[in-house]
This record gives structure tokens, sequence and C-alpha cells, in this order.
């Protein structure tokens, strides 16, 4: 069971006081759009083995949804992060490049 | 108490007895017995009957390994199978039973599988049972199930109590012996809260068996002495009778409290479930001793060395007066030592070594005891218990040199450290081939959120089984710990321990070394699931390499004790067999908890009334004295129907829809969802959430909305009421409230943050109180307060002010399609208005509605119902309500996938309304129509199903709501649905808006 | 308001721990942009105290302020006086950007009193409740069981929760669950 800081309330927290909510900065695709891009808007999601981007919810504390950035392998969280973004912080991304020097970087 | 000692037994209390029963037999025992040192005391040597083979089992260990001595122990609701005789302390009034065996433990008709072992090898039941097929499920496996697992599963409902606790602190120590509490006092001197955790009553360990001085003192004072220093530390906690069960994620740790095992009569909670963070968790678990494979190595009074030993120094008990020692390691010696300095008679040491002089040997030499090397033991005679063991060379294949008479067997195979917590969350192992064992490897610890290690071993379970090392290694581990978690250790002396020094050990894996497959097939691995060295050979012969695949297909180390005892001597005969080197090999999983721990303590706090929460409306209580029928709605109960005397459940709702239809009820609605959603960009973002156009909607107005998710598929619905120009209350179904609200701020705080919107979920705020029938306004302009005339409170409006004294917000809505007022007043008035309006209803024959009459009203009216009509795949549009998706507005949610092509398919399934052919006769829910024809799959046709069905007391006939592919264009169709039993019913396709077509009744 | 009633009508069970339904409190759910002095101004005069840094409560002559959330406060008032307060805030927020709504009717509120009342609720908050880590002025939202909920301390041994009202009575029977005698784990 995960522990998770909440950048929005400044807790760090176990993970029952939080809920799931998928792959982070994903775009959303609207009306009028290509038929390919909604789908893979609505039904294609990384699935990576290692640093994966995810968006919380502190669903039993603030309430306030964020981002963190994970391994999946390791369970490592390289960092949390505020929602209110669509790409992640560059101090963030470039901790986990010297972290995981393979890594592809955020696309 | 026949084989208890004169003198000795260092945790029992001799002036204390205990009285406790063993299959109904009176025994005798002393405070701070187990129940298996108590048995062992009284002579009882065979405890249970094994697995498969129901042979006589005794006991084999003397802790938490123990796989043989499992009971059944108290009676009726406190009665709970599988229970380790060697982790249960006895006291007065204790009942235990011995398991796996019928009609008794003396005579036990399964033995007769005992006859037959060439007919139960590794993977039998596999083999046996392939054919016929039907015969597995009719035939075998009910014969099977009849004699197979372990104990038998309680019948009463248990009556104890159990809890959860949640700690954090930054050094968990599991374990309390000599390491673990080394370790402990380092981390806490340096200022770590620290929590150490001791699975058994006592502190020491191993240590308080065996002699080391210690910083000049002997083990037992430096045991005592560290526990008074550490019970003065205040950041210092230690739970005895606290197993640290598991390690998991980011360093959190389970442990498991006995709190009341050993005193039933105690008030408070059973077991108690720790629940544990820690910034650093150091595992002290120590080592546990292996068995040696040879001929009846599982006949009771075969026992490892270390538990015989434990036996007569901790509780004074002998468990043999003539007991031979089989070794492979200086370790046993100790063993044999303490026997014969006990007064018990020792006729030889066997060391399968080729030479044995360290200081061990050399006093037990001294001590008279024979030791003969390069030996070990050809087989163990006897059945029920040790008779004698005949004695062979270590390297040859049995050829028996000498029988010796005795009555008990010590063996000892070598030592395993305990890596289960260190494994359970991702710590590697090395391979130590010096000492033969698997331990954790320091550079591969599991990692915690920040990437470093979080558990650190100590002590043996480290890998070094000398006392001096070992205590060294443990302080290592405390001061690291304590640095990690971010203080500074106390610089002082590293321990000094005087102990003797051993040589080291030969890997034995097989009894003797050329033992022949006629000893091998008597030669026990894993005792609890009876696994030999030759089913662990056959699966390699039949082409298992895998350790994981060889565990299942032989059920080596599987069940209640996991391979404690087994897994290490099971895998290194696999690597016998298949010639590969046993790191190569591998080991099994190590899985979490270390031992069973109880469903109660997994349940915790929640059974009975506090199993789930149920959500209760501030009129429940009036509901429940007035004979609701309950309904379970997502989390709320909410009355079905009011059933009065003589009524049956049908007559009752009958009753209530009559009532609606001609006069006047009353209905708890305060379920409904009602969500605030309140900002100058308000207007705009339910826009985007409803499907409909929401921003022209005007001040003091209602209008029926939709939710789509972007799939387009319809999640909640909903009557929306502008309060402001920059304020809506947004009512939602009752189980959808939450969601609703989740969902609008998932929008807000993760896509459109721009804009300026505040949401506030106020369900409970209100009563919401349903005012309903050709009546209703009579009702209101009764309780006074304010205007409730069509002209002043039009259909799909609403008003404020006060109704019979209480702040009230009455809204002219209807899901019934009569004259409609949903009525919201403070959730804390909600009771005292219910009361005012049955009391000035009386006068127009008012009673209350439940949700059944609700649903069949609805349904009359063709209203869909979100979840009946809705299953996650249907589009507005399906339902006919096309009308509600907006074709002006830019975007919404769901707006792009409508113009997906098969949303927009003519043929897909359509609400329709259906009449049955006999008007008295109701369509079962969820029936499918079928067409001519099949299907790709040759399946009937099938074109749809009923999605809603009811007896419409107002219309006097069965009406039906269905999803039909392409049912718009079917009305007037019979459709057929065949129901099982051959039985068809027909129904015709109609509108499904079955009663008031234009809504005459409600817009009065 | 003399018909309104709160949860459990006052009720109380006395084990280990005392647990009580407080009774009928106001509160305010005020959404908005803290930093704003508006916003601030408003709030004291409401209650009489300043707004509370993250995850702390205050208290001011005429009630309590606690920080829910970035853009959240929840006010502690008289009962009766919840909607008049709430009318005030708004009317000093006039245009700004704001959310000010009684709940009162939404909530229950319990205490918890007695020594152990720390134990009584680390038997379901998964948090740290140790002195060292929760003390008074402290405000945290979590779970307790299965049921979310929110606490603080009124001083030493004593703690007030609150929860929506619909699972008062569950949130009552689990804390006087919690409370029993003799089930104390005596650790804190």
């Amino acid at each position: 069971m995960l522990t998770l800081k909440c950048p929005c309330c400044g807790v760090t927290a176990e993970e029952t006081e939080f809920a799931p909510g998928g792959e982070a900065h994903l775009t959303r695709f609207g009306p009028g759009t290509d038929d390919q891009a909604f789908a893979d808007y609505l039904f294609a999601r990384k699935n990576p083995r290692g640093v994966h981007f995810e968006r919380w919810r502190h669903a039993f504390g603030c309430g306030k949804w964020f981002h963190a950035a994970r391994c999946t392998a390791t369970l490592e969280v390289f960092g949390t992060y505020t929602a209110q973004t669509s790409t992640p912080p560059e101090e963030l991304v470039a901790k986990i490049k010297a972290k995981r020097p393979d890594w592809e970087g955020f696309a | 108490m026949r084989n208890r000692l004169p003198s000795g037994g260092s945790l029992i209390d001799r002036s204390t007895p205990v009285s406790f029963t063993f299959n109904g037999k009176e025994m005798k025992g002393h405070k701070g017995d187990t129940l298996a040192s108590a048995l062992l005391a009284n002579g009882q040597t065979m405890v249970g009957r094994s697995f498969k083979y129901h042979r006589p089992r005794g006991v084999m260990a003397s802790g938490a390994e123990e796989p043989n001595a499992l009971v059944n122990l108290g009676e009726g609701a406190r009665f709970e199978p599988n229970q380790r005789a060697t982790t249960t302390e006895v006291f007065d009034g204790l009942t235990a039973t011995s398991q796996n065996h019928w009609p008794s433990l003396e005579f036990d008709i399964g033995a007769l599988n005992n006859k037959l072992p060439r007919f139960f090898p590794a993977g039998f039941y596999y083999k046996t049972f392939m054919k016929p097929r039907w015969a597995w499920k009719h035939l075998f496996e009910p014969v099977i199930r009849q004699s197979a697992g372990l104990g038998r599963a309680p019948e009463e409902q248990d009556v104890d109590r159990y809890e959860y606790f949640y700690v954090y602190v930054d050094v968990l120590v599991v374990g309390g012996g000599m390491a673990g509490l080394a370790a402990a006092r380092e981390a806490a001197s340096a200022g770590a809260k620290t929590l150490l955790l001791e699975q058994t009553e006592h502190l020491g360990g191993r240590l308080s068996v065996d002699d080391a001085l210690i910083d000049g003192k002997p083990s037992g004072e430096w045991i005592s002495q560290t526990t008074a220093d550490l019970g003065a530390m205040e950041n210092l906690t230690i739970r005895t009778r606290t197993m640290g069960s598991g390690v998991f994620d980011h360093g959190y740790a389970m442990g498991y409290e006995r709190l009341t095992d050993h005193a039933p009569d105690t008030r408070g909670p059973r077991h108690r479930l720790w629940r544990i963070r820690a910034k650093r968790i150091i595992t002290a678990t120590g080592a546990i001793e292996r068995p040696l494979a040879f001929a009846g190595n599982d006949i009771p009074g075969v026992m490892l060395a270390s538990a015989a030993r434990d036996y007569a120094s901790l509780y004074g008990v002998g468990v043999g007066k003539r007991t031979v020692v089989v070794a492979n390691n200086d370790d046993a010696y100790r063993t044999a030592i303490t026997l014969k300095e006990a007064g018990l008679e020792v006729p030889a040491i066997l060391d399968a070594r080729p030479t044995a002089d360290g200081p061990l040997p050399v006093q037990a030499r001294n001590l008279g005891i024979r030791v003969e090397t390069g030996t070990g033991i050809a087989k163990v005679k006897g059945y029920k218990s040790v008779v004698a063991v005949a004695i062979c060379d270590q390297s040859g294949d049995g050829a028996i040199l000498e029988t010796i008479p005795c009555d008990a067997v010590a063996m000892s195979g070598g030592w395993s450290p305990v890596v289960h917590l260190w494994s359970h969350c991702g710590g590697k192992l090395n391979w130590d081939a010096e000492n033969a064992m698997f331990a954790p490897d320091p550079n591969r610890p599991p990692t915690g959120a920040d990437g470093q290690g979080f558990v650190i071993t100590a002590g043996t379970e480290s890998g070094d089984l000398a006392t001096a090392p070992a205590l060294q290694n443990a302080v290592d581990a405390g001061r690291q710990a304590s640095r990690e978690a971010g203080f500074t250790p106390v610089e002082r002396d590293a321990p000094l321990v005087i102990a003797n020094d051993e040589a080291p050990m030969l890997p034995v894996w097989s009894m003797p070394e050329q033992a022949p497959n006629k000893l091998r097939a008597k030669s026990w691995l894993d005792f609890q699931n009876d696994v030999k060295v030759s089913d662990v050979a056959l699966a390699a012969q039949e082409g298992y390499v895998s350790v994981e695949h060889t565990k299942r297909y032989t059920t080596l180390g599987m069940a209640t004790d996991q391979g404690k005892l087994s897994n290490i001597n099971g895998l290194a005969v696999l690597a016998d067999s298949l010639n590969a080197p046993i790191p190569q090999v591998g080991t099994t999983t190590f899985r979490p908890p270390y031992t069973p721990i109880s469903l109660g303590s997994i349940a915790g706090e929640a059974r009975g009334t506090l199993f789930k929460p149920t959500r209760k409306s501030p009129i429940d209580a009036w509901h429940d004295k007035n004979h609701a029928v309950w309904e379970p709605v997502a989390d709320w109960r909410r009355p079905y129907t009011y059933r009065r005397d003589g009524e049956t459940t049908q007559q009752a709702v009958t009753r209530e829809i009559n009532n609606t239809r001609t006069g006047v009820s009353v209905l708890d609605a305060s379920t409904l969802g009602k969500i605030l959603v309140k900002g100058p960009d308000a207007a705009k973002f339910l826009d985007l959430v409803y499907t409909n156009m929401m921003s022209t909607l005007k001040p003091g107005k209602c209008r029926y909305g939709l939710m789509c998710t972007e799939n387009g598929f319809l999640f909640d619905d909903g009557v929306v009421a502008r309060l402001s120009e920059d304020e809506f209350l947004c009512h939602t179904t009752s189980g959808g409230s939450d969601r609703v609200h989740g969902w609008m701020e998932e929008w807000l705080q993760t896509e459109w943050w721009d804009l300026k919107v505040y949401t506030a979920n106020v369900t409970e705020q209100y009563a919401q109180i349903a005012i309903v029938g050709p009546d209703a306004r009579k009702l209101l302009e009764k309780l006074g307060g304010m205007d409730v005339s069509s002209g002043a409170l039009p259909f799909m409006s609403f008003v404020e002010g006060e109704l019979a004294g209480i702040k009230a917000r009455p809204f002219r809505i209807s899901f019934s399609g009569e004259l409609s007022y949903e009525i919201a007043v403070p959730a804390a008035q909600g009771q005292a208005f219910w009361d005012k309006v049955l009391q000035a209803g009386e006068e127009f024959g008012i009673m209350p509605y439940g949700t059944e009459a609700l649903h069949v009203m609805r349904a009359e009216k063709g209203f869909i119902m979100i979840g009946d009509e809705t299953d996650g795949t249907v589009i507005p549009q399906d339902l006919n309500l096309g009308w509600a998706v907006s074709k002006k507005k830019e975007d919404f949610i769901g707006k792009r996938a409508f113009e997906r092509d098969f949303l927009q398919r003519a043929d897909r399934k359509q609400l329709v309304g259906l009449l049955t052919e006999n008007p008295q006769e109701v369509l079962p829910d969820g029936a499918h129509a079928v067409e001519d024809g099949k299907n790709r799959y040759g399946q009937a046709n099938m074109i749809g199903h009923v999605t809603s069905t009811y007896f419409s007391p107002t219309l006097g006939h069965s009406i039906a709501m269905a999803l039909i592919k392409g049912g718009s264009g079917r009305m007037g169709e019979v459709l057929e649905f065949p129901l099982a039993g051959g039985k068809v019913i027909k129904a015709t396709v109609v509108d499904p808006v079955f009663y008031d077509k234009e809504g005459a009744r409600q817009n009065v | 308001m003399s018909n309104a009633i709160s949860i459990l009508n006052g009720a109380s069970s006395s084990d280990a721990v005392k647990i009580t339904d407080s009774g009928l409190r106001g509160m305010i759910t005020l959404r908005g942009d803290l930093d704003s002095a508006q916003l601030k101004s408003a709030v004291s005069a409401a209650v009489g105290s300043d707004i509370p840094a993250q995850r702390k409560i205050t208290h001011g002559p005429m009630g309590g302020v606690a920080w829910m959330s970035p853009d959240e406060l929840l006010l502690l008032v008289a009962y009766d006086q919840a909607d008049a307060i709430t009318a005030q805030i708004s009317e000093a927020l006039g245009a700004e950007h704001h959310m000010a709504v009684n709940v009162s009717d939404a909530r229950a509120i319990f205490r918890i009193e007695g020594q152990g009342a720390r134990e009584v609720l680390a038997k379901g908050a998964p948090i740290d409740l140790s002195p060292e880590a929760f003390g008074i002025g402290d405000f945290r939202r979590t779970r307790v069981g299965q049921l979310a909920a929110a606490f603080w301390m009124t001083q030493t041994d004593m703690f007030e929760l609150i929860c929506f009202r619909s699972v008062g009575e569950f949130m009552f029977d689990w804390l006087t669950n919690a409370a029993r005698d003799g089930s104390l784990p005596e650790y804190f």
C-alpha cells in the first residue's frame, strides 16, 4: 500500500485515503476531432513498466486532484504536483531522468 | 506429568497448576506451558494424524514453524481449527482436540492410505481422477472432500471481538530475541520512536536457551537487564504476543496481537491487527532449524534438536527418556548436553560429518556421550512412537550398522534464517554455500516510496548464526535504521560476546546419501502435506524444473506452515534431482502473513451492524416504526412500501399507488442527490456537463437534465433548478450524488480549471418530501405560509419561503405524472415537517408511499430510471431523450461520442413499451425478446430485453419497458419472450408512455 | 427551530472513553480565495478569528474556522446563527467569486472524551495520532473505519468529530464500539 504526499493539503497519507484516476496528462478530444484521436483519448492508455504519470484524488482528505510520478515496477514515487497543468514540472522530469537514465522522458 | 523433569523450566511456574483437556482427557500443566509442552509433559507424544496418509504425528518444533501439532481449540462459538499447539499458551479450562482422523486419534481408518503409499505419489489427484470426465464432479470430488483438508470449519458465529490499530513509528523491530532487543536499544537510544514486536509472551528468543556471556553477563541476566533498559525508554514500546506478520509497500507492516487467546474470558478484543507505518523496519526474526530427511523422520518422538532442548530448558519437559541426537552441525550438541545435564539418557550423537572436534563435541564427549561421526540414521523404528534407530554410514546406502533403542530422536540439519519478512516486499536473497542456506542480500532490500531500502535485517536472520557476529550485526542494524530515519546513533563500545566456537556444518539433504527409494519414500520433507523425498524426485523425473511448479504439483511447502521446515530441504532435493545448483533452482515466493492470522482480525470491527455503513434519511426512524419494508438504494435504505396488517407487499404497493393517483400521498425523497454549483461560470460549466442547455434556464425555474460520460453513455439524470443568475441546484439520482459531485469536481480541477465555479454536495442538508396527488395543493395550502397556486408556483418552478412554520423550498416537479411538490426543508427539521404533513393530510386520506409505488408510477409515465433503462452502454437517443441533447451547444461531455458511427446506427436497441397479450401476466425483469433464426453463434436470435416491468394498478394491465433493436420502428409488432421451462410470453410493442400522454395531470 | 433535532438528539455512551452527540452546530462551507483580504475580514467578522493555516483550526469568540482544502473553510458557529452568518458573509464578499452555504443539517458532530480518545480514533483513522504528531489546533480530514470524517482536539483528551448526517448513527455505533472498556491499546 502506497503512501503519497498530497500537494494540495501537504499531508503524506496512505493509499486508503486516495482514489486513483488513471493516466495523467491526457489531451481531451472534443467535437469535430478525428475518430482515431478520439478513440485513443477514450481508450488507449500507457502501461509502462517504469516511470508513469498518474492522477490521484485525495478522496478522504481535502478532496483535491493531483498528479503523481511513480515507478510502476518499484513503486518509487518521484514526486506529486498540481493537477492544473498539462505537463509535469521540469524539475521533476530532471529528477526522474537523473534516477532513471534509461527513461525516454515525458512524451 | 510423567515427562516433567524434577527441575528446570525457566518459563513455567510450578506453583501454579492448570487443567486442560485433550480429546476429552483431563490433563495438568503449569502456568507458562504451551499446549505442546504440556502435552509432552503428560506423555502425549502423538498429537495428530498427517494430511494424506493419516500417519501418527507428534510435536516437531517448539515455535511458529510447527507443522504437525495442529489442533482444534475451544468449543462452540470459540471453536477454531488448525491452531499450533506450540504457540498456544495453556490456561485453565483449555479444550483441545486433535485433527485429521476418524474415528479417533488412536485408531484411524484413513491410515489405510498409509498402507498404499505408492498409490499416492506426487500428482496423484491430477493423474488418477482424469476420466471419465463426469465422475470428477459427481463421484471423486465429493468423496475426496470428505477426507481432505486439515481442521474442520467452525459452525457457530464467533463471539469474540477484533479490531485494528494504526500507528506510525520511526523504527519497527520485529522479533524480541537477542538481536531485536539490541537493535531496538540502538534505535531508541538515538531518539527514534521505536516499536518492538515479539510473537511469544517472552523476550529473549533462543538466547534464553543458549548460554553466552555478553558484556560480562550470562545470557539470562543480559536479557533481563536489556529488557529493563528498554522498558525505561519513553520512545520505545514493546508488545509481546504480537507477531510481525507481514511487510508491505512503503514501510507498511502488520502486527498480529493476540490479547485473550491465553485468557478467553478477559474483556476486550481477542486479536488486534496493528497497521504500522515505519520509516525503517528491522527484522530480527532469527533462524529456524531444518529437519533431516531420513526414513521414519515423521514418527512421533522425532523432533528438531532445538525443540528438544527448548522443552527441557524452558518448560522442564523431557521429550524422551533416551534421546538419540542426529545432526550435521555443532549446535545440536547443545541439545545432547542439555538433556544429559537434565539427567536424561543420550545413547548417541550421530554426526553426519567425518569429524567433530569443536568445543561443543568435546564437551559432549567429556560428559560421556557417545559420538559417532560419518554416521546417520538408516531408519527410525516404531509407528506411533519411536522404539529405536537403525544407524548407518552417511555415505552409504543405508546398510544397518547397529540398532539403538531409544524413545526420542533430536535431529538437526542446520539452520535457515527466517527471511520471510525480508522477502515479503521484494528483498532478495543470496545462497550461502558454507551454511547451506539462503540469507538476505543487504544490497538488494525492499525499497520504499523514496526508492531507498526500508528493511534491515538483524542478528542470525542476516546470515551469521554465531552469537558474537549476530549481536554485532543487530547493533549495526539498529544504528543504521535510526540514522536512516533521521537520528544520530549514540556512540558506545561494541558488545563483547563470549560463546563457544562452532565448526562448519555439512549440507545433508538425504540420509544416508545413497538412500534407495524404499527409504526415500519414508523420508519426509514436508510433514504437514505429506511430501517425501521420493515425491520431489518423481516430480523432477516427470519434467518439473521450476520450484514454483513443483510446489503446486507435490504440495511441498503449502498450507498453514508455508514450508518453514521443508523449503530448503525440498528445493535441495529438487536441485539434486535436476543436477542443478541450489541457487539456480531458487526458492518459492514468501508471502504474508508469516503464520496464519485469524479471519476475525482481518475483518476487524466490521461485522454485524458495523459491517457496512447504511445511510439513513432524517425520517428513517419513523419509517422503521411504521412498518417500512426496506430496500437498499445505493448505500441508503429506503422504504419499499409500508405494509399494513394483513396486507401482502403487492397489495400495499397497489394501495399506495391508488391513493396517490386519486388523493394525496407523501414520499421521503431525501436521498436524492443535491449539488450546489455557483460562480460566474456556473451556467457555462453546466452546459458542458449536461447534454441539454442549462444556461438558458431562468432563475426560479427547473429543467430536467441528462449527464453523459465522454463515451456518450447516459450516467445520471435529474432536475436542475436555477437559484439565481450564478447559482444552480442540481438534483441527481439517490445513488449518484457522490459520483456526480466527484465528476463535476474532477472536470473543474483537472480540465476546465480556468472556470470560476464552486460546487458543494448539499444532499444531506435537506430532507426532501414529495407531496403527490390531485389533493397535493390543498394540503400545501393547509400547511400554510406561502402561495402555492399554479400562478405563483407553476409546473417546473420553485419558490422559497415557509411552510407550516418551517423554512422550505418547494419544487413543482413530478416523477409520478401527478400534481406534485418536492419540498426541501432543513434535515434537522425533516421529521417535524413530515409529522406536520401527515397531520394536515389526515383529512385528505394521506398515506406514505415507498420506492416501489414510485417506480410503478414513473413506469406508467414512461419515465426512465438510471440503472434500469441504462446500463452504461445506453445513450439518451436510445431512450427517446434526443430532445434533451442539445444541437446548439458547441461542446458538452459526450457530444463528440455521438458523432461515432455505431452510436448513430438505426438498429441500436431503443426504448419501447410492452403490453403483454395476457394483461394479468407480468414479464420477468430482464426477459429476452427473440426473433426467428439464429445468431452467429448458433444461439437464439436475441433482439433485446425487458428493463422495467410491473403490474399497473392504474391501467389494470401489466406494463413493461424494454430495449429492443430498432424498437422505434417496431410499433405494433408482437414480440416473443421465451422463459425458462419453455413458456413464451407475447407482448405488443407500444409507446412507452402508458398513462396521461399529454401530461395534463401534473400540469394543473 | 425548537423542532430541529441532531442525529442522536444528544445521546451519549460512556465506557473507556465517552462518546456524545454534540447536538446541533452551525456549519458553513465557505469556498473562495483564502488569500483574499475581503474573505479574511468576512471570516473575522463572522467568528472573530483569523483564517487557519493548512490543516489547522482556529477559534474566535463566535466560533471556529477549519481549513478544509486550499479553497475551502468550514465555519463552526451557533446553529441558529448559521443562516444569518452565511448571508452576512455573502454580502461582505459581494461580487468576489465565492460560495457560502449553510451545511449545519448535513452533518453529525460527536465529542470523544477521556484518556484514550486518541486510541479510539486510531482504531479507524489511518493516520499518526500520537501526541507528537497531532495536537490542539490540528484539523484532519480522513476516514474513520469506512466513513469520511474530520476531527480536531478541543482540549487534552477531547476530540470533536464531524461526518455526514446520514451515517451519523453508524459513526456513533462505531465510536462506541471502539471505546469499549478493556479495549484500549494503551499505546500513546
